[in-house]
């Protein structure tokens, strides 16, 4: 058979135990550069509500995994990337939202934090109903062979996410539950909880993307 | 309106580890069983985090100068580059790279990091830098040395630094190490030998280049990344939006 000239894609590797030392330094207990990326996307002039997206993430044993690098990508109020390949002019950019944030699950208690917004829907594949407001989620670890891609939708969302092209998708329904953040109204602010199951009875729905 | 639909090559999984790898223990607990849910890409995949070069400091990818407080640190001086391209052959461009490792003698500036040898106060252990136009990306270091780590009793990690990819799409996102060419280590790592094919696992071993090394200063060794490429939406079926 005749090989065509593609690459192969570089494989991938466990982030390993220290992962905090190359992405988020402060965590493995150290500042070295002067603008580190976190866990906070939101500035004084971002536009839309403030939420705060917060859980943990549990192992086969259910056992909430401490070491986990989480990072999340997700669209502003308007519903629209701030990347130049979102043709969705109709919607504004919001040059206060990067809409992109990194943070690690804690050592002691095992939780993790994003201060975000709640994204707006986002026009789906072509010829699909536009998708119900979600945030992207990629997690890697020690253990963690190859990243692990998922979405949080919103329990408070359920007629757009009844429409949502993914979440129709997958079968049995019983297991979009595992997609499905839920709000809380605590101290004066809104809390979306998502816990991430990466094996068990609750496996969360993870993405070939 | 129009939303150009461009997509990634879909992932070639026989090219990467599985989630499962059981001689790497740690795996165990922590690998879905479950089969994931293939996904077509829409924006939420094919759009992903821009970082300008504004954002990083000058001595951001030069792990030399980086930390060092009363001195360089201690190890042989090493430059790393390469260039990140993807599947297609094309530069990957003012994409993010980030890399971590020990220091000389094998030990992490991590708290978690209880290993025998010592800190090297000089000596952070990260870096990060912006793709050029070409996609080509260098670093400067001290080749990290090996360490000890609990899987079987006597497992030792061969000489490696970690990096991490942004791409241009966050479907693209990549995490992998680098790994010294005649490392004696590196055929029993139990990490590299997560990859099922050969080919693969040579694909991270970064060999010496010489024409690279700066005369009386600096090695080199060189390490090119490969992220997801694009497919062409060649005879694409138009289909009525909703
Ligand atoms: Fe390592």
């Amino acid at each position: 058979m005749t090989t065509l000239e593609y690459l192969p894609e570089t494989p991938s590797q466990t982030a390993g135990p220290y992962v905090h030392i190359g992405l988020i330094p402060h965590q493995a207990g150290f500042d070295i550069f002067e603008k580190p990326f976190g866990n906070i996307l939101v500035g004084r002039n971002t536009q839309g509500e403030r939420i705060r997206i917060e859980g943990r993430v549990f192992d086969g044993l259910g056992s909430p995994c401490r070491d986990i690098l989480l990072e999340i990508w997700q669209a502003n109020a308007a519903g629209r990337y701030n990347h130049p390949a979102d043709g969705q002019t109709d919607k504004p950019l919001d040059p206060g939202f990067r809409g992109w944030g990194r943070t690690g699950t804690e050592f002691d208690t095992g939780l993790y934090r994003f201060d975000t917004i709640k994204p707006g829907p986002v026009i789906g594949r072509r010829g699909h109903k536009p998708m119900a407001p979600h945030v992207n989620i990629w997690l890697a670890a020690r253990g963690i062979n190859i990243g692990l891609a998922t979405r949080l939708y919103f329990d408070d969302e359920p007629a757009l996410n009844e429409e949502d092209p993914v979440l129709r998708m997958i079968e049995p329904a019983i297991r979009r539950q595992t997609l499905l953040a839920r709000r809380e109204n605590r101290d004066g602010g809104v809390v979306y909880v998502f816990d991430i199951h990466l094996q068990g009875e609750n496996e969360t729905v993870f993405f070939d993307v | 309106m129009t939303v150009p639909q461009a997509e990634f090559i879909q992932r070639d999984r026989g090219q990467q580890p599985p989630a499962l790898s059981p001689g790497y223990k740690t795996s165990i607990l922590r690998s879905p069983r479950l089969a994931l849910w293939s996904l077509q890409n829409s924006l939420s995949e094919f759009t992903g985090p821009v970082f300008g070069r504004e954002e990083l400091g000058p001595l951001d990818h030069d792990l030399l100068l980086n930390y060092a407080k009363t001195g360089e640190p201690i190890g042989e001086r090493t430059i790393v580059h390469g260039r990140v391209m993807d599947e297609n052959g094309r530069g990957v461009a003012n994409t993010l790279v980030e890399v971590w490792q020990a220091n000389a003698g094998g030990r992490y500036r991590h708290k978690n990091d209880t290993y025998l040898a010592p800190i090297d106060p000089n000596f952070g252990g990260c870096g990060r830098v912006i793709t050029d136009e070409t996609g080509a990306y260098a670093f400067r270091t001290v080749k990290p040395g090996a360490y000890p780590f609990r899987n079987q009793v006597n497992s030792w990690r061969p000489a490696h630094i970690h990096f991490s990819l942004s791409g241009s799409g966050f479907a693209q996102r990549l995490i992998t190490q680098m790994y010294f060419e005649g490392d004696p280590l590196i055929p029993m790592d139990a990490i590299l030998n997560t990859i099922p094919d050969p080919a693969a696992r040579q694909r991270l071993v970064a060999p010496l280049d010489l024409n690279a090394a700066v005369p009386l200063d600096s090695l080199a060794y060189r390490f090119d990344i490969v992220l997801r490429g694009t497919r062409s939406t060649l005879f694409e079926n138009k289909l009525q939006g909703n």
